[in-house]
C-alpha cells in the first residue's frame, strides 16, 4: 500500500503578514489540508478566507456552526468573494484551524472544503464552503479580514494520495 | 485523530509513514448503488474514510447510509450536532439499522455540486470494544447548505473487516469518490 499524507509547504511568520499563499500546487495528490496555527495583530473582528486560484469574484458561499460556551448558532453566505473557514472572535494567540479540501485537482466538480476552527478563549466553529469553479486547485490564500497575522504564525500544507 | 496525526508528522520530520491508502473508488458514468470497502487488512490501528458524494435521486439531496460487516440489525446510535445556515440544533437516534451520514446534493441540484465527509473509525480490529466513529460531514450549495459533527457507535465487537456505504434511494452519481485510509498505531 502506497503511504501517503505529506508536508507540500510550510510558511511561518518572521514579520506580520496580511495574507498567506501556497501557490504552484501540484496536482499529483487527491486531497489537501491546511493546517494553521496562527494570532492576530488586532483586536478587530475578521473572518479567515481563502481563495483558490486568485479568484476574487463572487463565486463562493459558506455555511457555518459556532459554539461559544453559552450558545450555538449558525449561518451561511452566498455569493461571496472568498470562503470564510472561521471567524477570529477574540484575538486568542491559540487559534488553529484545519481545512480539508478533497479532489481539488480534478476538472469536472465544483470544489467543496470543510473546516474546523477553534479558539480556545472565544468560541468553536464548524465551515463547509463551496467554490462554484471546475479548474483545478493550484493557488490558495489564506487571509483574516482586517486584520494582520502575527509574527511566528505558522501554516503547513499536506498532501493526501488515494491509491 | 487528525490533529494527533498532523503531530506525527511534523513532530517526526517524516511524512506518509503512518498513514496509507487501503482503497479508493471513484463512481463512473453509470452510477453505483453502494461503494463497499472488503477485506480490509487489520494491520492498522485506525480508519480514515473520505469521501465527496452526491446522488442520482430525483431530488435536492439524498440521504448516505453506512454498513459494517454486513450488519443489518439494529445495531447503530448516532448523535450529532449541526447547523443549517440559520439554526443550531443537535439530535441522536438509537437502535438503527445503518448509520446515517446525512445528505449529500442530489439531481435537482446545480450539477457539480458535491457533499463532504471525513470520517475516522477508531480501533476498528479490537474484539473488546464496541466500535465507535465521528465524522465531519457538509454539502453547502450556494444559499443551502448543512454542516455537523456525528459521533456514530456499532454495538458489536467484531473487528470491522467490511464496510457499506449507499444513498438511501437511487445510485451515487458519477465523479463521486471514497478513500479509505489506514492509520498506524
Amino acid at each position: 500500500m502506497p503511504k501517503t499524507y505529506e508536508p507540500i509547504a510550510t510558511t511561518t511568520l518572521g514579520s506580520s503578514a496580511t495574507e498567506i499563499n501556497f501557490t504552484s500546487i501540484s496536482g499529483s495528490f487527491t486531497d489537501l489540508i491546511l493546517v494553521g496555527r496562527f494570532s492576530s495583530t488586532t483586536l478587530i473582528f475578521g473572518g479567515m478566507n481563502l481563495r483558490f486560484n486568485s479568484d476574487s469574484g463572487s463565486n463562493y458561499s459558506y455555511t457555518l456552526l459556532e459554539g461559544t460556551g453559552s450558545a450555538a448558532s449558525s449561518a451561511r453566505a452566498s455569493n461571496t468573494t472568498a470562503m470564510e473557514m472561521g471567524y477570529n472572535g477574540t484575538n486568542d494567540a491559540g487559534q488553529n484551524i484545519i481545512i480539508q479540501i478533497q479532489n481539488y485537482s480534478n476538472t469536472t466538480t465544483n470544489k467543496t472544503a470543510i473546516s474546523r476552527y477553534n479558539s480556545p478563549a472565544g468560541q468553536v466553529m464548524s465551515y463547509v464552503g463551496l467554490w462554484r469553479n471546475t479548474a483545478a486547485i493550484t493557488s490558495i490564500r489564506f487571509a483574516v479580514n482586517n486584520q494582520a497575522l502575527a509574527t511566528g504564525s505558522t501554516f503547513t500544507l499536506y498532501g493526501i494520495k488515494a491509491e | 485523530m487528525i490533529g494527533n496525526i498532523v503531530a506525527a508528522i511534523t513532530d517526526g520530520g517524516e511524512a506518509a509513514t503512518d498513514f496509507e491508502s487501503i482503497a479508493t473508488v471513484t463512481v463512473g458514468a453509470g452510477g453505483s448503488a453502494n461503494i463497499e470497502f472488503t477485506s480490509i487488512p487489520s494491520t492498522f490501528q485506525h480508519l480514515q474514510i473520505r469521501y465527496l458524494g452526491r446522488g442520482t435521486f430525483n431530488g435536492g439531496d439524498v440521504e448516505v447510509h453506512m454498513q459494517i460487516n454486513s450488519d443489518t440489525g439494529s445495531n447503530y446510535t448516532r448523535h450529532f450536532i449541526y447547523g443549517d445556515g440559520s439554526t443550531a440544533g443537535a439530535g441522536s437516534a438509537t437502535s438503527q439499522t445503518k448509520i446515517v451520514l446525512n445528505d449529500v446534493p442530489a439531481a435537482t441540484s446545480t450539477s457539480g455540486i458535491f457533499g463532504t465527509t471525513v470520517m475516522d473509525i477508531l480501533d476498528y480490529t479490537n474484539t473488546n470494544k464496541n466500535k465507535t466513529v465521528r465524522a465531519l460531514i457538509g454539502r453547502d450549495k450556494n444559499g443551502s447548505g448543512v454542516l455537523l459533527l456525528s459521533s456514530f457507535l456499532w454495538s458489536s465487537t467484531s473487528a470491522i473487516t467490511s464496510i457499506k456505504i449507499f444513498p438511501s434511494a437511487n445510485n451515487f452519481a458519477q465523479y463521486s469518490h471514497f478513500a479509505l485510509y489506514g492509520i498506524k498505531g
